[in-house]
């Protein structure tokens, strides 16, 4: 099993700028939420390759954090989408200017 | 054997990510990454985190992605509507901002030397894993139990409706 470490953080890399790509050109709310999950899995990714490299399973903790932690937010944010779908009948994110000046 | 595995399934999950990006059907996108998801457990596991495997697939693929797919089907979303993409002129400052952001992380992971060493074989046995995550990071534990029970308060006040009427905004 012998992968050079840069090449564990190059598909991390790609994988989390194509989720960023997804979170700032999509218009839906909820394939920016899966763009957010498209770039938390690109770090998780880099935090177990970390770990392999320095043989310790301190990375693979924190990437059960990170599933916790993703868990919570879309949890929120999808309750939020419905609460806007209601509120707005649509899931345009361009409809919700409400705060612009 | 298993380097060669490891880049075959680096190439599904890049692939299965890219048209997971370029779906106009949020459904078609779900499903795509559940697809990516299951790769990168595999590569998880290639990497020595056989329960962090099983457990992206458990939570991730299992319940999270299958959340989206609900609400999705709950909304019925409407494919024409969603065809509309932001205007070239700005789609151009996203693409150079990813691009900069990429070329970066590329190049430091290139530069930095601990970036050429092989990762060496490696294999965290969930006793181990066990141990460490309830005892040296217990605190943690404890915070992300409060934090999932201020989720599911959060989600339940954001997502119970207005019941009484005209009562939408003094709820808050």
């Amino acid at each position: 099993m012998i992968v050079p470490f840069a090449h564990v953080l190059v598909v991390s890399a790609v994988m989390f700028v194509l989720g960023l790509g997804a979170v700032l050109l999509r218009r839906n709310l909820i394939l920016i939420l899966i763009g957010v999950e498209i770039m938390l899995n690109g770090v998780g990714l880099a935090l177990v390759g970390a770990s392999a490299l320095w043989q310790r399973a301190d990375g693979q903790v924190l990437v059960v954090f990170l599933m916790a932690l993703t868990a919570a937010e879309v949890a929120i944010s999808l309750a939020m989408v419905v609460a806007m779908k209601r509120r707005k009948g649509s899931l345009d994110a361009d409809v919700f200017r409400d705060l612009r000046g | 054997m298993s380097t060669v595995i490891f880049y075959v399934l680096s190439a599904t999950a890049l692939v299965a990510t890219l048209l997971c990006v370029t779906r106009k059907q949020a459904v078609h996108a779900i499903v795509y990454l559940i697809n990516a998801l299951f790769a990168l457990a595999l590569m998880f596991y290639l990497l020595g985190a056989p329960l962090v495997a099983a457990w992206e697939v458990i939570i991730y693929a299992g319940a999270i992605m299958v959340l989206f797919l609900f609400i999705v089907m709950m909304f019925e979303l409407d494919p024409a509507r969603e065809a509309q993409r932001p205007a070239p002129a700005r789609r151009w400052p996203v693409v150079l901002i990813s691009a900069v952001i990429l070329a970066c992380s590329l190049a430091l992971a290139f530069a930095d030397p601990a970036g050429q060493a092989g990762v060496p074989g490696y294999y965290a046995s969930p006793r181990a894993f066990g141990e460490l995550m309830f005892g040296e990071y217990a605190l943690g534990v404890e915070v992300a139990s409060f934090l999932l029970l201020f989720a599911a308060v959060g989600a339940y006040t954001v997502g119970r409706g207005d019941e009484p009427a005209g009562g939408g905004e003094g709820r808050r």
